[in-house]
């Protein structure tokens, strides 16, 4: 789950790593009473997007007065950035941070991933900081210095000297810079972050340490040990399905294309997106139903597929392990009962009861049209929703 | 390796890889609704159930497998050297830590959602175990339907009937898409010696490179089917050990070919990041090392009956 910034710097403080002064607003008013909190100082107002590229995006404003204050916000809040990651639809800005603005003497960039590979936390630094790291690594890729970290000790003092050098930090910085670090691995650590990214990390004029920009992604099967993170999950309007899926206990992606897919697992959910493309066709959604789904959640699962107005035909592709295919079935023609559908609906079953839910579907007298194997059933749905 | 192998399997048997129907089972969470209905159905298909462990026993069976509170009680009681796990999420770690430390040598963790940290500490600890013992535990998943070798064991939650005994190997990051698979194979009679899902998390106990290193080892395994899916590095490192080590064909397939970037799509692992993890380089990497790519996922069983 990746959070906003101003979340993330709220995290960060709690390890005593520095942040600007500041706070979030959601209206004008907030923003100027922010304003005036932090002293009229000259500030930046910073839309509160989960993307990245939000400076070249327009989203970062610099402010000096309480009337550019106020402008900055009107002009950001409800507003849509796109950014070079935020995807076609581009994202709404709901909230700002505003934060005095911090003078910069050197930038440089820090994170901490979970490197997959070395299976550790992998600390990744550079001097060129306020670069998107992409851009580094094209750019620059000798000047990305990686330490892995090794996870039941933590950093090592011996990795941080070896880093600062490397960086090139005074000496006399050197304690201030050695707690930065160990609060980032802190934070990083008791958070369950999978991705904990400072960028930049100033260094002031007055030789201190300042964390400008902060992201953070936290692991997802981990949000159960920290609830008021969890409480803090958003989502974007186009997301509304997907944050209805996540209600419902599925996990759903909304995808460009015309037939909605139905599947149990996600790699024949994504073998079954794949196959519709081989046979010329665009899947609109992913949908992973689950191995205990019920047949309450099949309907709901089916509902949400017909409640994208793109969805032009459906397949329903189970391979029934654990899951009995006769539950799919009757989720599905509960579901379809109740609604008039007029698009084509391929169902094919595979596993556990499959003559048990072939009768289901055959003596509910819908318009259902059964497909044997993957192929098969791509070819149908194809078929079906080219003649329309 | 083949020592190793023999750890695991009895010494005159000569059946697939890991398990066969000597191997002997506790399985951890088995009073739970998951741990209780798939015990039923490993005992249905053969598999030797030798106890259960529920930490707050109220009897002494479940299904006629006697219980215990503790996995080392267990071991101590019945020789138990395999162990299913199918506690919730919350508990898993611990449960992985208890098998370990009672002397189970191949952990199979179901389990689907469990923090990667938990991961990070258990993988950690296995080496320390393996370097302070000299013996080595064995974690498959989690998030996984474990293994089966055909006709002989089950430790997993895959569905028995699909599954024919024979001489592919298939090692896949899915649970129902190596069903498809199997499934296909089977339709073309094309038996199976041992299908293992190693699971879709991003940390995992057991990874493609280590269950083809057993499969070429093993002399009942004439083809490997290998099934990957987008994000990580997984399918890559296999290619490099399939390019440098191993005599056997692979068949290879990965999904999510058409999945957009920066999207979990629905395992925690599969999700494409920074450009890194693409179905592309997957099968370019496969492809280099002389892996018999399938593009149509319908088209494995036939793909694999036009090698063998």
């Amino acid at each position: 789950m990746k959070i906003s910034e101003y979340q993330a710097k709220t995290i960060l403080s709690k390890y005593g790593i520095p942040v600007p002064q500041g706070n979030i607003a959601r209206s004008q008013d907030e923003a100027v009473k922010v304003f005036h909190h932090i002293g009229r100082k000259p500030c930046v107002v910073k839309a509160q997007i989960l993307t990245g590229g939000r400076g070249k995006g327009g989203g970062i404003k610099f402010a000096r007065s309480e009337q550019e204050v106020q402008d900055a916000s009107s002009q950001l809040l409800g507003s849509t950035i796109s950014t070079s990651q935020s995807g076609m639809a581009g994202m709404e800005v709901r909230k700002l941070l505003v934060e005095e603005a911090i003078n910069i003497d050197r930038e440089i960039y820090l994170a901490i991933i979970l490197d997959r590979r070395s299976e550790s936390p992998m600390l990744i630094i550079s001097t060129e900081g306020g670069m998107e790291i992409e851009e580094i690594s094209a750019k620059f890729p000798e000047k990305i210095l990686k330490e892995r970290i090794e996870p039941l000790f933590g950093i090592h003092k011996f990795q941080i000297r070896r880093i600062a050098q490397a960086l090139n930090i005074d000496h006399a910085m050197l304690s201030a810079f050695s707690s930065l670090l160990s609060g980032l691995f802190n934070a990083f650590s008791e958070n369950d972050c999978l991705l904990l990214e400072i960028n930049p990390l100033i260094i002031t004029g007055n030789r201190e340490f300042c964390a400008v920009d902060a992201k953070i992604n936290i692991d997802d099967n981990a949000l159960y040990r920290h609830e008021e993170i969890a409480k803090w999950r958003e989502f974007e309007k186009h997301e509304e399905l997907e944050a209805k899926a996540s209600e419902f206990g599925f996990s759903y992606i909304s995808l460009d294309g015309n037939i909605g897919c139905m599947v149990n697992g996600a790699g024949l959910a994504m073998a079954t997106m794949d196959i519709i493309k081989l046979y010329g066709m665009t899947p609109a959604n992913f949908l992973d139903v689950g191995g205990n789904a019920t047949v309450e959640k099949v309907k709901h699962a089916f509902n949400l597929i017909l409640s994208d107005p793109k969805v032009k035909g459906v397949l329903v592709n189970i391979f029934g392990g654990i899951m009995k295919c006769d539950t799919i079935a009757t989720g599905i023609t509960e579901a379809v009962s109740n609604i008039n559908i007029d698009i084509p609906l391929v169902v094919r079953l595979e596993g556990t009861n499959k003559d048990l839910a072939k009768k289901i579907l055959d003596d509910s007298g819908l318009e259902i049209i059964s497909a044997d194997g993957m192929q098969d059933a791509a070819e149908k749905i194809v078929m079906e929703v080219k003649k329309q | 390796m083949l020592q190793k192998k023999l750890l695991w399997k009895s010494k005159n048997s000569n059946v697939g890889i890991l398990i066969d129907k000597n191997s002997r089972v506790v399985c951890q969470g088995i009073t739970g609704s998951a741990g209780s209905f798939h015990t039923r159905l490993m005992i249905e298909y053969g598999t030797n159930i030798v106890a259960g462990v529920t930490p707050g026993k109220k009897c002494d069976t479940h299904q006629n497998v006697p219980l215990f509170t503790s996995v080392s009680e267990a071991e101590r009681n019945t020789g138990a050297n395999i162990s299913i796990i199918f506690v919730p999420a919350v508990s898993a770690k611990d449960a992985v830590f208890e098998a370990a430390e009672a002397g189970i040598e191949l952990i199979v963790c179901i389990t689907e959602g469990m923090p990667v940290s938990d991961l990070v500490k258990i993988k950690k600890y296995f080496a320390l175990l393996s370097a302070a013992t000299g013996k080595a535990t064995k974690l498959i998943g989690p998030n996984c339907p474990g293994i089966i070798t055909p006709e002989e064991s089950k430790v997993g939650i895959m569905p028995g009937y699909i599954h024919k005994k024979g001489n592919i190997g298939i090692v896949s990051r899915s649970g129902t898409l190596t069903y498809e698979a199997v499934h296909q194979l089977t339709n073309n009679n094309l038996g199976q010696s041992t299908c293992i899902g190693i699971g879709g998390d991003q940390i995992i106990g057991t990874s493609f490179t280590d269950v083809l290193k057993l499969f070429e080892d093993d002399n009942d395994t004439d083809l490997v089917v290998l099934i990957g899916e987008i994000g990580g590095s997984a399918e890559e490192e296999a290619a490099e050990f399939i390019k440098n080590s191993m005599t056997k064909p692979v068949v290879g397939f990965i999904a999510g070919r058409t999945a957009p970037k920066e999207k979990r799509m629905g395992h925690a692992g599969a999700i494409i990041s920074d450009n890194k993890g693409t179905a592309k380089g997957k099968i370019d990497a496969l492809k280099e090392a002389g892996v018999i790519m399938v593009e149509n996922p319908a088209n494995i069983g036939k793909t694999v009956l036009k090698i063998v």
